[in-house]
């Protein structure tokens, strides 16, 4: 063997598709952003001249077929309604479970067959919770109406539970046992170790995980379909049908009228819009935590 | 060929020599044989090395000979750089995001740092053993020690051949012959460990590193792998990191015993570990600190 | 395990406690898994009427309800294997679709992009599971849909020799375009999925193959995708759910025919976008079909997410696939609409 005095070569072909392969890599991340950038720009495009028609925001849809299609005002208060309920529904409930999870079920049967079917609640379509809260509210006529805006925000807080339980479970597992121990060393009974130091201590996260579920349920449609139907006019009463966002979206892309077309993307990008603030806020929430 | 040394046959007057590392070369260098029978081999010198870890100056201004056919161990406490030191002989100290080097490594003439050097293909030449012993999980024993030869396209009817070759390198052959397609991961520590050194053997590189091989291995099979340490320098060079000093009077030739990043003394095994120099050295070998 | 020694006060030791001050750790832990048992008996019940619901065109058609293929209002007739037919086609053009972008996005944002982009890439990316699925809908009938349609018509026309995929003439809204925009939907779970399982690879794995001589793309292909096959199956399962229950953006797209459609770019129908397109105007045994295609429907999904997370717990290799890919399994799967 003689001394090494040149630089050795690995042979042209694995170069080559080293080569080939990483430019493919990249190329597949492109392709991936691709319909982002493209949903974003004719969101954009579309949606921005719906917006500066005059009345979109300030009035509701006029329901007629020709003249003045009207604004989506119904809509989008509406929809904040509808989240605000099912919020109240989910959240408190969606937490709880997670504390019962960690709290007290931990490893034991019950509280892993509850897991398991809270895994599968996040797997169902979304439709099918329509289809429940229909059978169950609506076909009963329920409290004395048929389709009703409440009615909606069960379905829809059907939907988010599993999303709030599952990342409450996770946030609250960091919360370090030895704090919980600190507490109970002192003498703190357990109620008091979950509310004055558990929950502050997961505050953040429990936040996060909430307004991510939030932004799901916003965007919603399917469960709204046979549960609140929907309504032209602006109404406070969760007892009536309801405008939503996202049903005013599916209506309107079918129209035959392109101003109502229009409506349907400015509507589109205000939910999108609406949507992606909740993702922002949440992600900023997460980010000060883990700063802290 | 490696042309025989002939600057240094028969005495050597120490009192000129320089660094001790200089010292027990040339003292290594006169007890060579004159004249032909040269082994044959590859040795690394390090010179002037720094590495940094971002702002960190993990190593500085190491120059170390690793000369060809030997085994050289890298001893010293925790932190010391010795592990640092050996990653950057075959380039894999720059994997780690934020990491640079600087300085000379040479293997024989070449410096494996120069602009226009392929890393990958210098890695081929530069062996490395991890101190967890890291087989592909989901391979089979054969295909394990075959992974490197496939890389480079051997073909498939040398590698039955080549595979066997290896695994009695290492002495695993009988313990696995009848069991080469089954996972590689289902074997003990310290076969694991001679499997990862047949997989390494089966590319011939010509130095071998170890960075702290036996340090997660059982006392029998610590002693198998210094066992075949001491076969393996007959045909590579090696370097080896460890912490156990007991280990590297085992096996070592010549021993470097480092300190914050800085060589501290480098000399023949014995004396490192008998009538060390430096004060420091001292202080280690007899279990002051670290 | 109270003391009851008795201080020099008398009375009670401050070491026990009252049995009022006992109520409310009683009322919290009796009322927080009367939360959690109210979860099962939510689902219990919700199976239990689905399948009564049902039960009326089950008792009627039998298991033609699934297979036979005659789904016709006018006729008053059910036989749903056009809607079984619609929805496994399009979960699977969107698997071979999104599948591979996903995953090679995944390797890219994680072995080969600098640091400093990995986090941005990857917001970049979830960011798609933001979208409500009415505005891809809305994207797909307005501009996806209709800018395709001279391609979609080009290649039917040249690969007319693939049976069912050439050879037919592209109408505007088929299976090709649902699956396609169902491929974008699942991109962001199978691509956050991956990355995860992806980033468990142990560093010495990576360098084993790196200290053989491998090149970056070997490395890639040594240790870190056969360590990620089973987490990366898992992920991409759980997409195949996603897509096999997604409703509002295909009842846009596919063109609504009860139909097993002859080739790719033909009309279909699939289970859930049969529910919402017939659901407001049916009655008695009607409505009891599309009860069924429900209960059809949910099995599917229920089958297929039962086989992921046990390909995702097999990936996990250890660790609990809680953590990050529970939050991560939290917010952006579920299916949609």
């Amino acid at each position: 063997m003689s001394a090494i005095t040149t630089a050795p070569r690995i042979s042209a072909r694995r170069r080559r598709t080293d080569k080939v392969m990483r430019g493919g890599l990249l190329a597949a991340t492109i392709i991936a952003l691709i319909p982002l950038i493209l949903i974003i720009y004719y969101l954009l495009h579309k949606g921005l001249s719906a917006w500066t028609t005059s009345g979109f925001f300030t009035t509701d849809p006029t329901g007629s077929f020709f003249g003045n299609p009207g604004g989506i005002r119904s809509a989008i208060l509406g929809s904040l309604e509808i989240i605000a309920l099912a919020t109240l529904i989910s959240i408190p409930i969606g937490i709880g479970v997670g504390l019962y999870l960690t709290e007290y079920g931990k490893d034991g049967w019950f509280a892993n067959v509850v897991r398991y079917f809270v895994d599968v609640m996040t797997g169902v379509p979304s439709i099918m919770f329509g289809l429940f809260i229909y059978i169950v509210l609506v076909t009963s006529r329920f409290g004395g109406t048929g389709f009703a805006a409440w009615k909606g925000a069960v379905a829809i807080s059907l939907l988010m539970l599993p999303i709030v339980i599952r990342s409450a479970e996770v946030v609250l597992l960091l919360v370090p046992s030895s704090l919980r121990e600190a507490a109970l060393a002192l003498g703190a009974p357990r109620w008091r170790v979950v509310f004055q130091v558990v929950l502050p201590t997961s505050a953040s996260g429990l936040i996060t995980g909430s307004l991510l579920a939030i932004a799901r349920g916003m965007g919603e449609t399917a469960p709204l379909l046979f549960t609140v139907s929907t309504a032209f006019g602006l109404t406070f009463s969760l007892g009536q049908q309801m405008n939503t966002m996202p049903f005013l979206i599916y209506t309107d892309i079918t129209s035959p009228r392109t101003a109502i077309q229009n409506i349907a993307w400015g509507t589109a990008l205000t939910l999108v819009v609406i949507v992606l603030l909740f993702n922002l806020f949440a992600r900023l929430i997460a980010s000060r935590s883990r700063m802290a | 060929m490696i042309p025989p040394d002939t600057t240094s046959k028969g005495q050597t007057d120490m009192s000129t020599a320089g660094s001790p590392s200089e010292r027990s070369q040339t003292a290594r260098e006169g007890a060579k044989p004159a004249g032909g029978a040269e082994k044959a081999g590859h040795a690394v010198k390090l010179k002037d090395l720094n590495a940094y870890y971002g702002a960190e100056h993990a190593i500085k201004n190491v120059t170390i000979d690793f000369p060809a056919n030997e085994v050289t161990a890298l001893i010293g406490p925790s932190g010391s750089g010795k592990s640092t030191v050996v990653r950057c002989i075959n380039r894999m100290h720059e994997e780690i995001p934020g990491a640079r080097a600087e300085g000379s490594v040479k293997l024989d003439e070449l410096d494996i740092y120069a602009q226009d050097v392929d890393v990958t293909a210098v890695r081929r030449l530069i062996g490395m053993v991890f101190q967890k012993p890291n087989p592909f999980p989901t391979m089979s024993i054969f295909d394990n020690v075959a992974a490197g030869l496939r890389l480079t396209g051997t073909k498939s009817s040398n590698l039955k051949d080549l595979v066997h070759h290896s695994l009695q390198a290492v002495g695993l052959w009988d313990e696995v012959k009848d069991r080469l397609s089954s996972p590689g991961i289902g074997l003990s520590g310290g076969q694991q460990q001679r499997l990862c050194i047949a997989r390494t053997v089966a590319i011939e590189p010509e130095v071998i590193l170890m960075d702290e091989p036996a340090s997660a291995l059982d006392p029998i099979s610590t002693l198998k792998i210094e066992e075949l340490i001491d076969e393996l320098k007959e045909r590579y060079t090696i370097v080896i990191v460890t912490h156990n000093m007991q280990q590297a009077a085992r096996v070592a030739n010549s021993t470097v015993f480092m300190l914050e990043g800085e060589v501290i003394e480098h000399d023949e095994t014995n004396k490192i570990f008998t009538n060390p120099s430096d004060e420091r050295t001292e202080r280690y070998v007899t279990g002051k600190f670290g | 395990m109270s003391a009851s020694a008795t201080t020099a006060t008398g009375g009670r030791s401050s070491l026990e406690r009252s049995p009022a001050g006992r109520i409310p750790d009683q009322v919290l832990k009796w009322g927080l898994s009367g939360l959690a048992a109210l979860i099962l008996i939510l689902i219990a019940y919700f199976l239990i009427r689905l399948i009564g619901e049902s039960g009326h065109v089950f008792s009627t058609y039998g298991l033609n309800f699934i297979f036979g293929n005659d789904w016709d209002v006018s006729r008053n007739i059910y036989h749903g294997g056009a809607l079984v037919f619609g929805t496994i086609v399009t979960s699977i053009i969107a698997l071979i679709l999104g599948v591979p972008v996903a995953v090679a996005s995944a390797l890219f944002i994680n072995e080969m992009c600098p640091r400093r982009l990995r986090s941005p890439l990857s917001i970049l990316v979830d960011l798609l599971a933001a979208v409500p699925s009415v505005v891809y809908g809305l994207w797909g009938v307005f501009v996806l849909a209709p800018k395709l349609l001279p391609a979609e018509k080009w290649f039917a026309s040249t690969f007319s020799f693939i049976p069912w995929i050439g050879g037919g003439i592209p109408t505007l809204y088929n299976y090709f375009i649902a699956g396609l925009i169902l491929a974008i939907m699942i991109l962001p779970i199978v691509s956050a999925i991956s990355r995860e399982v992806i980033a468990t690879v142990p560093q010495e794995l990576k360098e084993a193959s790196l200290a053989l001589g491998a090149t970056r793309w070997e490395m890639i292909r040594m240790s870190v995708i056969p360590y990620s096959r089973s987490g990366i199956t898992g992920g991409a399962m759980l997409g195949m759910g996603r897509a096999i229950g997604e409703t509002i953006a295909v009842v846009l797209v596919i063109g609504s025919a009860p139909k097993i459609g002859s080739h790719l770019f033909a009309q279909g129908y699939t289970l859930a976008a049969v529910i919402a397109n017939e659901f407001g105007e049916a009655t008695g045994i009607h409505t009891s079909a599309l009860f069924a295609a429900g209960l059809v429907l949910f099995v599917l999904t229920l089958i297929v997410n039962v086989i992921a997370r046990w390909f995702i717990s097999r990936g996990s290799h250890g660790t609990r696939g809680t953590g990050a890919t529970g939050m991560t399994i939290a917010s952006a799967s579920g299916s949609d609409q």
